[in-house]
């Protein structure tokens, strides 16, 4: 059976779950089992307003590509989804979309942590918080318990 | 050398620029000696990168340590540590 290629996009609109899980999963009997994570802008107790999500066109779909085929070879996957917006993103909305696919779920669970994993320290996006007072606020600092949630797959 | 330099976030910020093209001397071999040069064009650049240990950069698009040579190196991303996701 062929290596499956990954579905990779960045893009300034939302996403739909149920229409990414079903063009993954669609007429096919061999899947067993599908995790999705969704990640969410936050609005810190009511202090922020938006993210604004920067992005490093072309070198962000490569990273994410290489990431997810990582994952594929890693984990078997039968096939991995990732989608990640850019642009202002208010509380409440979608930020990020990783779905993986596979035969038994403990590989489809390690595969889409282990994607998220690498997506949060390797891809090439910045967010910069936009305060409800009305402020463009600071970018977010990386933070060291990204490094060793990637730090565990060795 | 020539190199097109492109910044993103914060480094883009306090440099002021989106990219530009540098035409780069011979004594610039690594990505290290790069953050060097660039730290002299100027008090913003000084700004941009007086940590740089944090500064991550990519050559051609794609990740690299900042003892890595910049031969043949056409597009230098410089930024910040990643926060997406």
């Amino acid at each position: 059976m062929s290596v499956p290629s990954p579905t990779i996009r960045v893009q300034a609109h939302d996403f739909d779950l149920q229409a990414e899980v079903d063009a993954l999963s669609g007429g096919r009997m061999d899947i067993g089992a599908i995790v999705s994570f969704v990640g969410l802008c936050r609005s810190e107790q009511g202090g922020l307003s938006a993210l604004e999500l920067e992005h490093y066109p072309g070198m962000a779909e490569t990273e994410m590509k290489r990431i997810a085929d990582l994952a594929i070879e890693r984990f078997s996957l039968m096939g991995a989804t990732a989608i990640h917006r850019y642009g202002r993103i208010e509380p409440g909305q979608n930020i990020v979309l990783v779905i993986a696919a596979a035969p038994h779920r403990q590989a489809a669970f390690d595969g889409a942590n282990f994607i998220m994993d690498y997506l949060k320290t390797s891809a090439p996006f910045w967010k910069k918080e936009h305060a409800a007072d009305g402020t463009a606020g600071e970018w977010i600092e990386a933070k060291g318990i990204d490094d060793k949630a990637k730090d565990k797959w060795g | 050398m020539k190199v097109n330099l492109i910044y993103f976030a914060w480094v883009r910020e306090r440099i002021g620029k989106t990219e530009e093209e540098m035409e780069l001397p011979k004594s610039v071999v690594t990505v290290g000696d790069l953050l060097s040069h660039l730290k002299g064009l100027g008090e913003e650049y000084e700004t941009a990168l007086q940590f740089p240990d944090v500064i991550r950069v990519a050559i051609n698009q794609e990740h690299v340590e900042h003892d890595e040579a910049i031969a043949g190196a056409r597009e230098i991303g410089i930024f910040p540590p990643m926060t997406g996701g």
